[in-house]
């Protein structure tokens, strides 16, 4: 079976976007635990911030292809 | 039943390559386009992507056609999809003075961005549409255009390209670093960052899903029966990650659509 050290980079480089993205939804979580009523203008920040981590992991993955 | 595999191949882990379909019409004819070799001829996903757009307006026709007061089944799914759209990323993203007028670009985009990831899952179909990123270039230019035109029609030209690069409530040596790299997340960046965000993932889930089913034919026709248990895990996985991108391809429809929203939102704001 073939490999590419390309996905093993990947795989380390996905690490850090994993972990952003884990904090924005604990904060978001327990933003919403504490104040429920406020659940709708945190939705919004929270995937934005979502998609702002989660953009580099999407620029790793095609760096992984492309290189 | 044939096989796809023979005992001494090696397992060969899927590509980018699978993504390149045969035409279905045409496809005897090449021409070069930015210094790629091209089929001209109709694929699948041209064809899916007409295929959705067909398919929202037949939907949301049969739900606007006969309006009663009282809603029918149909009616009330277009009512509460058309709701959902205005309420959670029109009115409380844009802000409840302009929304109105963006809310037909916002739910058709969103519609048509969900149909065509939902083509990834829906049975004989089972090709992500954007997964190709032409695709969805196309929608993040259109888009792109959309953002820049509205700022550039309320503040003016200088106005807003002093806006959307100048962060409020900075001053002196730091606006030197600041300003192009606002100017550059803002202007230059986001077109990329919109498209690759919907095409990585729908490209990386179906290869996800080729790895599961093509890893699982191989193990349960070429090794021996020992490994059996492991091929079948795979399959047992497959359906577990074809389910997880039902809820991907949803989630990722709606992030599209907020960030259209958000962009427009950020075009439109007042300057402190």
């Amino acid at each position: 079976m073939d490999g590419n050290l390309n996905m093993i980079g990947y795989g380390l480089a996905a690490i850090g976007p994993g972990i952003g993205i884990g904090l924005i939804f604990a904060a978001y979580i327990s933003g919403v635990a504490r104040q429920p009523e406020a659940q709708s203008r945190l939705q919004s920040i929270a995937i934005l911030g979502f998609a702002l981590a989660e953009a580099l992991a999407i620029i790793g993955i095609a760096l992984a292809f492309v290189l | 039943m044939s096989s796809l595999f023979t005992r001494d191949e090696p397992f060969a882990p899927p590509s980018p390559a699978d993504f390149d379909l045969p035409a279905v019409f045409g496809g005897s004819g090449h021409f070069t386009f930015l210094g790629q070799e091209q089929v001209a001829g109709v694929t699948k996903p041209m064809l899916q992507i007409v295929l959705a757009a067909v398919l929202v307006f037949i939907l949301f026709y049969v739900a606007s056609r006969r309006r009663a007061m009282v809603p029918g089944k149909v009616q009330f799914i277009g009512e509460e999809a058309y709701g959902f759209v205005r309420n959670s990323m029109g009115r409380d993203i844009i802000g409840s003075h302009d929304f109105q007028r963006f809310v037909p670009y916002l739910f058709t985009l969103f519609f048509f961005v969900l149909f065509n990831n939902f083509m990834a899952t829906i049975p004989f179909i089972q090709f992500p549409t954007f997964s190709r990123s032409g695709m969805v270039y196309s929608l993040a230019i259109m888009s792109w255009i959309v953002y820049n035109a509205v700022g550039i029609h309320k503040h003016g030209f200088v106005g807003y390209f002093k806006l959307q690069s100048v962060p409020a409530g900075v001053s002196g040596v730091i606006l030197i670093l600041l300003v192009p790299l606002e100017f550059m997340s803002n202007i230059l960046v986001r077109p990329f960052t919109l498209a690759l965000r919907l095409f990585a993932n729908m490209f990386a889930g179906h290869l996800l899903l080729i790895l599961f089913a093509l890893g699982g034919e191989y193990i349960l026709e070429t090794q021996p029966l020992g490994y059996a248990p492991v091929g079948v895990l795979a399959w047992v996985l497959f359906i577990a990650v074809a389910i997880l991108e039902v809820l991907i391809q949803f989630l990722q429809a709606y992030v599209f659509v907020l960030l259209n929203a958000m962009y427009i939102q950020g075009a439109l704001v007042d300057e402190h």
